[in-house]
């Protein structure tokens, strides 16, 4: 029965001879609240991350070829980093936290809400929450927003991650709720808008089955047999803009919050305008 | 009987024969003002001579007695019955039927202070529950498993009670799991030989040693108390790392096949784990301490590492 350790354990030692001391370092200084066997209240652990922080970075240097600009603009302390998703699976979401534990200084664990669904799921369960990535219910993101972490909100949630490839950039409408948690926290907000992770893995959606089933899409991906989900390796280029502070009454009926949502979603829609004028090409 | 009772406080403990129950004993001993009346239908061995045992069901007409001269101070009731495989008639007048009539006869003779011991169980563990669930959550164990319905229904019972009986202060308890000598469904798991979990699942869990479950009923005693209170213990690890620390074998099977594994064992009676509770160790149900902290004063002395190494204890 010792099969899973002895893969964690080659696991480990792999994780190990790619990280190299630096990174070592990094992920050593992510994330603070560690009880006596090493676990935050989260369930996200260092050592246990070390191997996912080395396929990351494999990915993020390798395949995506990420590119950051404005990094600075997250700041130390609490905040929301309010992005537009996309790309049938969360990839783009796996940027944006790579970005910030490779290429910020000092590296930063941004917590991810991670679907209700995903925690039904054997494995997937907890190899997220051994990342640092949550289940994305307002206690959880006001818990750690209390604690000073940041959080990572895609607030057009399915609407937007599977969109057909006819729509890509194209906002989908924003849930409220990522910024009545801003305004009772009082935490800033960072726009951010992902640049690539649209084109990633093309899709199209089948309407009619999708009204069949009741789902909001169904998407296709035309992509070879036996790697159905493996994404295209399109560059991404990821833009943080300035952290805006909002103030309001947190518990306002939906037409108040209505235009601060809709100030954010102009700013990532046009952060993501600038970007795809600064692009040459989608591969590189 | 009770000694040179006139100057001692005079505390009703139901459950007194269990472990939990004589832990309970020897700690309000220490307080020195205390007289224990216990009630319990199970015998108890060993009983300190200054300590009262009335052999009694809760439901019994003599339970009655013990309240009615009026001078009961306190009330703990730990008599809670677990045992998965008493029909669900005799679970449901035992266990609400029980504490139904015990807050009756608080609530009759002036009982000032009434303790209940409850269980972070009767939020139930979900996939979408918050990581840690604070005392208002609903308590929605009882959803996936009928027969934790009656400990739902006993926790409620003393919530409006709570709210009912606004000259008696209530304290309800909802410790996480009571790890330590205790025989409950978590400490037991924990001592077989080699532990089944469920493949690809490895929840957060917090454990809660049994003498600090002690010490937060004694604070629930304190004066001017009163309220629900989640004990949280002093920490949270993955299910795994528990059964590292006690050098346990893990098995580690399927959700499908350990459902229908456990079906099997349960239908033979060869084992004590009904079905649902695999959800125990597949899914979260933590619980934030913050008002436990603030308000109880409770700060768990033993370490995580003490806690999970408690269920070794007295343990042959």
């Amino acid at each position: 029965m010792g099969a899973v350790e002895l893969i964690k354990e080659a696991a480990a030692a792999w994780a190990d001879g790619q990280l190299g001391g630096e990174l070592l370092r990094r992920i050593r200084s992510l994330s603070t609240r560690q009880n006596e066997y090493g676990y935050d209240p989260f369930g996200f652990n260092r050592e246990d991350a070390r191997v996912a922080v080395a396929v990351a970075q494999l990915i993020h240097r390798k395949y995506f070829r990420t590119e950051s600009f404005g990094i600075a603009n997250v700041p130390e302390g609490p905040c929301l980093l309010v992005a537009n998703h996309s790309g049938q699976l969360p990839w783009d979401g796996f940027s944006v936290a790579s970005t910030l534990i490779f290429d910020r200084e000092p590296p930063r664990l941004v917590r991810a809400m991670v679907e209700r669904y995903a925690q039904t799921l054997p494995f997937v369960s907890y190899f997220f929450a051994r990342c640092g990535q949550i289940l994305g219910t307002p206690e959880n993101c006001r818990r750690l927003l209390e604690a000073g972490e940041a959080i990572l909100v895609f607030p057009e949630g399915v609407r937007g991650i599977s969109k057909p490839i006819t729509k890509r950039y194209q906002l989908q409408a924003f849930g409220h709720g990522f910024m009545r948690l801003a305004l009772e926290a009082r935490v800033p907000i960072v726009p951010v808008a992902i640049i690539g992770a649209e084109e990633h893995l093309p899709a199209f959606n089948v309407t009619p089955l999708a009204r069949l089933l009741g789902v909001p899409s169904f998407p296709i991906m035309p992509t070879p047999p036996f790697v159905p989900l493996l994404p295209y390796p399109a560059k991404h280029r990821i833009y943080f803009g300035e952290a805006v502070n909002f103030v309001g009454d947190p518990d306002d009926d939906e037409d108040d919050i209505a235009p601060l949502v809709k100030q954010v979603r102009a700013t990532v829609q046009s952060m993501v305008q600038v970007g795809l004028k600064e692009r040459r090409h989608i591969f590189w | 009987m009770g000694g040179n009772g006139k100057s001692l406080k005079k505390v009703v403990l139901t459950g007194i024969a269990g472990r939990l129950g004589r832990l309970v004993t020897q700690r309000l001993h220490r307080l020195g003002d205390v007289r224990v009346v216990g009630i319990d239908r199970r015998s108890f061995e060993g009983r300190p001579k200054d300590v009262e045992h009335i052999q009694v069901d809760l439901r019994a007409k003599k339970a009655r007695d013990v309240f009615r001269p009026g001078d009961v101070r306190a009330l703990i009731h730990l008599g809670v019955l677990h045992d998965p495989r008493a029909t669900a008639e005799e679970h449901h007048s035992w266990n609400v039927g029980g504490t139904a009539r015990l807050l009756e006869y608080c609530q009759l003779y002036n009982v000032p202070k009434v303790v209940v011991l409850s269980s972070a169980n009767v939020y139930g563990p979900r996939p979408d529950n918050p990581q840690f669930l604070s005392e208002d959550a609903p308590l929605l164990a009882g959803q996936a498993f009928p027969a934790i319905r009656d400990l739902v229904e006993v926790d409620m019972l003393a919530c409006s009670f709570f709210w009912k009986a606004q000259s008696t202060e209530t304290v309800i308890l909802r410790p996480v799991h009571i790890l330590g000598s205790v025989r409950n469904a978590p400490s037991n798991y924990l001592r077989l030989p080699a532990v089944p979990t469920i493949l690809g699942f490895d929840p957060m869990v917090q454990v809660i040693h049994e003498l600090d479950v002690v010490e937060a009923l004694v604070l629930g005693l304190g004066t001017g108390i009163r309220g629900i209170f989640n004990l949280a213990g002093p920490g949270e690890v993955p299910l795994s790392v528990i059964l590292r620390e006690l050098g346990k074998p893990i098995l580690r099977v399927p959700h499908l096949v350990a459902r229908g594994l456990l079906g099997a064992l349960w239908r033979t009676k060869m084992t004590s784990f009904p079905t649902p509770e695999l959800d125990h160790i597949r899914y979260v149900c933590m619980v934030d301490g913050r008002r436990a902290r603030d308000t109880l004063g409770f700060r768990p002395r033993y370490s995580l590492r003490e806690t999970i190494r408690a269920v070794l204890r007295d343990n042959a």
